[in-house]
This record gives C-alpha cells, structure tokens and sequence, in this order.
C-alpha cells in the first residue's frame, strides 16, 4: 500500500543544505502496524510528514494506494489527507472550548464525500471504537484528562474512515499506564478492523507494541524487522 | 466546507474570545454610527434648504429692479428703492415671452397693521395679483384668496398669514370679515392661509396680502412694482425664458448694452443648484470625517485578525493535516472578519439612526436617514472585512502545516 523509492529530504537553511533523509526505500503493506523508531534528529519526524502527505520529498517516489504523491498539488494533497490519512499528535491537538463530539467531526468538514447527516452517526462510531466513555461525549475537550484526549484524538483519526494512521509520539504526553492503554487500542484497531498505523517513536518500549520496527538513525534505515509481538500473536 | 459549516465555525471561534470580538466590534459600531448620523445631519440640512426654496415656487424667475452688477446680493426692492419695474413690464411678459404658465407682480414693504384692538404689529405687505397664489402655491386654510376682481375694484380686502391672525386675532381664531387698519387705511380679513413654515426672511407665515392695485394706489402712490414672479412652464425652459425675458425688458427699457440692465433675474434653479452643491459639500465632509473613524475601525480589525492568526497557528496547522485547503482557511478567517463587520454594521446602522433621532428631537438640527445611506453603510463595512481580513486571512492560508504543528 505504501511504497518509498530512494526518498531523499534536504533542507535549506541560508547557506548550508541538510540533508535530513537519505536514500530512504521501504514498502508497507495493508494491514501492518508498523513502528519508526529513531532519536531525536535521525529524520523520522521528516519522513512522517512526507508520509502523512504534509511535505513532499526533494527526490525519490512515495506511492500511497499506487498514486505518486509527488504528482499532487497541495489541494489535492489536502484531500488525500482528508480521505486516506487520520493523525494523531503527542500534543493531541484538540480544539479547546469544544465538545468531543463535534472535535471528532471536525475532518468531515473537510470532506465533501460525507453528508452532513452522516456526522454524527459516524463520529459516534469511531468513539465507541476509541474506548471513551460515552457520558464525554458532550464534554469539552478542555475538561478531559489526558489518556481521553489521546482517546479523542485517535477517534478523530478514524472518522473519515482512513487507509493510513499516523501516530506521532502519540504516548509522549501521558503517564506509563494511560501510555499502555493508547497503545492497546492502536494494537486493537489493527488486529480487529484491519487498520494500517504507522506509529513514530523514540522509545523502544513503544516501538514493541508494534508488529514490525523500522529503526531510523541519521537518515537512513539501518534496521527492519518484525517484532515478538507478531509471532506471538499470529 | 459547506456554508453552514463555515457560519458554524466562525461563530464558535468569535465567541471563544467575547471581550476582544466585542471591542473589534465596537470599533465599526461607532464608525458605520458616525456616518450614518453625520450623512444624516447633511441631507436633513439639505432637504431643510431645498424645501425652503421649493416654498417660493417652482419653476420661478424673480425680475426685480436693481443693476445686473447688484447680482448675488439680491437687491431686496422695496417702496422708495429702484422702480424700474412697472405692472406694464409685467403685462409685456405674460403676453410676448413663451412658456409662460403665470406672471405675478408684487410690491412690498413692512408696515404698521393695528387691529381693531389698537394692537400694533410691523408685518411684511404684500401687494398682489390672484395669480400669486398660483405662482407661491398659497393654500388658503379659511375664506378665500384675493381675486382679479379685488385687484380691478381696488377693493381694500386682507387675506393674512397664521401667525399674523395668531398675533393680531389669538391663534385658532377665525378672523374673516374683521376688519385691521394698514397705514390707517381699514381693511377687511376675507382669507387666511394654511402656513408654510418658512423661516427668516422667507417666512411667508407673518405676512398680510393685499391687491396689488390697492397697495399702489393707497399705500405706495407710485405705478412701479417691487418684483415681478415668473412661473415657467418647464424646467427645462428656464434659463431660454430667462433670456427672453432679458430682451424684451432690455427693448422695453431702451437699454441697448446688456451690463447696463436696470433689471435682475435671478433664477430659482441657479438658487437652488448653489445651495445643493454647498450642501453636498457639508455632508462629503461630515461624511469623511466619519470616514475616518470607520477606517481606524478597519485597522482594529485587521489588528485582531492577525493575532488571532497567530495565536491559532497551531489550530490552523491542525485544519491543514485534517484535509483543510488552503482556500478553507482562508475562507475561514476571511469569514471572522466579515461577520464582525458585519454585526458592528447592523448595530452600528441602528446606532447612528437613534443619533440622528435625537439630533433632530433635541438638537434642532434636521436630519434624514436615507435608505441609500444604510445601504451604502452596510456595503462599505462588508468591504471593510473584506479589505481588512484579506491580509490576516492570507497569511493564515500560506501558513506551513508543519510549521504550524510546531508552533509554540
């Protein structure tokens, strides 16, 4: 489903170029819960971006669902945003002084495949999967704790019905144990509805709960393998 | 982005910050208030003045005796000034010049009227033809107007302004048939009009009205005339009527160099275009400076819009990674600014419309608030949001997704 030829990134600053991705190639398939794990500056929040159709890279091919994403203009790079791809933030990004319901129904806004009628229905399905109490839902996200934010977030992820999620640090804001349980549901979400994550980390705990590691460091993929995790579940 | 959605948006996110949008808003309350009442404050003087000089008559030239040199002063003939002007110039008129719907000689002067009482009163006598009623559109409230008869008979009958009757007789009174003493002379009250509502030296409410005949035989003693009105058919034929009016008095008077006419014709439209440009002018600059203040309205918007921008940069960021166009969040803040205006337009409408009000109840100044000039109010503060949200929208919509994300 996803397919990287030879990405490279440079960024420009003034005079000197860094080059921040070099000579990234790698494939995903439908389905995968894949993790990319690197420190800080190894270029893993670049290659998000450039997956997450945000940024484009400065050479090589990126295929989403055998489309070229370097073909695109940026309205249409919105729309596959919009349509194929649901994000979730380390800092949530929710919008505050707003209700649950309507923070997950805010993509849809976005989509003009989706009646307006269908809001609703849609966003309370994404939450039932997301796990949060259904007495929230009118709630403001201002007035939730962390663990249901992420929660919101994630739900918000899924309600345009997604091909990719990407999550990015999406347990970087919260304590160990709210952590597990955000993990368990992304882990829920791709063995019960099928759901392709790529989640990006600098934790290797989190990067476990995944079924395949990409290790990242410096620009370049110096590790892909598959997990215990995948073993042990198959 | 459907419409409904994007109202949606725009409310909730004004909302979220009450004081500032109320603030911003206020800012175009009182500037789309300050036009609206100053334009208000220039038409009603304008209307004051049209209506002023549309009280004279319409379609009217004034022939009074005088130097052409004189003109823009207005020479004001009297008993014992210029008396070039006789009834027959005024017969030679209505009989040779076109276009001609009526001819009224007057001659004036202030006197001293006395009721049968001994009250004493110095008004305005005016001595007329029956064709002045025509000319001056004179609405007789009781009794009747002078007659052609009047005039040949030389009859000595009074037909009296309101206040006149109000100072001499008490107001409501009926004061047909009494009788009231000019220059010693009895005359008999057979009319009164309905009033006008002129005022200074127009105000044709204190006034007495007698036959023209009457005033020069018993009052006056000479044949000459204090002006003669012309009522032109059409507007359009005014200033061509003007000018045969000139000729034939030029011939009638043996004056065969134009600059040296003993005659005046002042032309009620040329009275009137003066006054209206002078009044145009008034509200321009009432308006301007009003202008002003809507402008510093415009800038406070702009001023909020870019802080709102950068303080949502992180929520716009978030739009864009959700499939938000750039066209989406432009049309989004662009939305924000329009709908401020557009509320500060409303209230602002309203605002200047109770101001006008009350210039008119306890200011005495009139004032009209035109339907054009809320029209015109409410468009100019749409495009001020238009104008003004541009920029801040605009940098929204650039706004890196990433860079977005990261802000801080």
């Amino acid at each position: 489903m996803i397919k990287c030829e030879n990405i490279i990134k440079i960024y420009q600053t003034g005079d000197t170029e860094v080059e921040v991705l070099k000579n990234v190639s790698f494939e995903i398939k439908k389905g995968e819960f894949v993790a990319i794990i690197g420190p800080s500056g190894s270029g893993k929040s670049t290659l998000m971006h450039i997956l997450g159709a945000l940024d484009r890279p400065t050479s090589g091919s990126y295929f989403l669902n055998g489309k070229n994403m370097l073909e695109l203009s940026d309205d249409e790079l919105a729309e596959i945003r919009s349509q194929r791809i649901g994000f979730v933030f380390q800092s949530f990004n929710l919008l505050s002084r707003t209700t649950v319901l309507r923070n997950v129904m805010l993509p849809l806004i976005y989509d003009k495949k989706v009646a307006k009628e269908q809001r609703q229905q849609k966003a309370q399905k994404v939450l039932l999967a997301s796990g949060l109490e259904k007495d929230r839902w009118q709630h403001l996200s201002n007035q939730l704790s962390g663990g249901q934010m992420q929660r919101v977030a994630i739900a918000r992820a899924l309600v345009n019905d997604p091909d990719l999620i990407l999550a990015d640090e999406p347990t970087g804001n919260l304590d160990s144990k709210t952590g597990d349980i955000v993990l368990n549901t992304f882990q829920k979400l791709n063995r019960e509805q099928g759901h392709t994550i790529i989640l990006i980390t600098h934790e290797r705990y989190v990067a476990e709960h995944a079924d395949r590691v990409i290790e990242i460091k410096d620009g370049v993929i110096f590790a892909d393998r598959q997990t215990e995790n995948l073993l042990k579940n198959k | 982005m459907l419409f409904s959605d994007l109202i949606f948006e725009t409310f909730s996110s004004l909302s979220a910050n009450k004081s500032r949008s109320f603030l911003t808003i206020l800012g175009i309350v009182i500037g789309i208030g300050s036009v609206i009442a100053m334009v208000a404050i220039g038409q009603g003087s304008a209307k004051n003045i049209t209506s002023n000089i549309q009280s004279l008559g319409t379609n009217l030239l004034v022939v009074t005796p005088g130097s052409q040199k004189t003109v823009g002063t207005m020479v004001k003939g009297g008993f014992g000034s210029a008396t070039t002007l006789t009834l027959e110039d005024s017969d030679a008129i209505k009989e040779k010049v076109n276009y001609i719907q009526e001819v009224a000689p007057t001659v004036s002067s202030r006197k001293q009227v006395t009721n049968t009482k001994g009250d004493n009163n110095n008004i305005s006598v005016y001595g007329i033809t029956a064709s002045y009623q025509a000319v001056k559109s004179i609405l007789v409230d009781l009794g009747s107007f002078i007659t052609d008869q009047h005039v040949t008979r030389v009859s000595k009958v009074a037909v009296i302004g309101p206040t006149t009757r109000d100072d001499l007789f008490g107001e409501g009174v009926d004061p047909t048939g009494q009788k009231i003493r000019i220059s010693n002379l009895e005359f008999t009250i057979i009319g009164v009009t309905k009033s006008k509502g002129g005022t200074g030296l127009s105000n044709s409410d204190d006034i007495v009205y007698i036959p023209i005949s009457t005033a020069q035989q018993y009052i006056l003693g000479s044949k000459s005339v204090s002006n003669i009105n012309v009522q032109v058919t059409q507007e359009n034929l005014m200033t061509q009527t003007q000018q045969e009016i000139t000729d034939l008095l030029l011939i009638r008077h043996n004056i065969s160099d134009p600059t040296g006419a003993d005659f005046t014709i002042v032309n009620q439209a040329d009275i009137m275009s003066a006054m209206s440009s002078v009044t145009g002018t008034l509200t321009l600059l009432l308006a301007s400076i009003a202008g002003i203040s809507l402008l510093v309205g415009g800038i406070g918007i702009m001023n909020m819009m870019l802080t709102t921008v950068t303080e949502r940069t992180r929520e716009i960021g978030l739009r864009k990674s959700l499939g938000a166009k750039n066209k989406d969040i432009n049309y989004q803040f662009l939305a924000e600014s329009v709908a401020l205006t557009f509320i500060g337009g409303i209230i602002g409408i309203f605002i200047g419309w109770l101001a006008a009000w009350l210039i008119s109840k306890f200011g005495g100044a009139t004032t009209v608030v035109s339907v054009s000039s809320i029209f015109y109010a409410f468009g100019v503060s749409a495009a001020i949001g238009i104008i003004f949200g541009y920029y801040p929208a605009r940098r929204a919509a650039k706004l890196n997704p990433i860079e977005a994300l990261r802000f801080e």
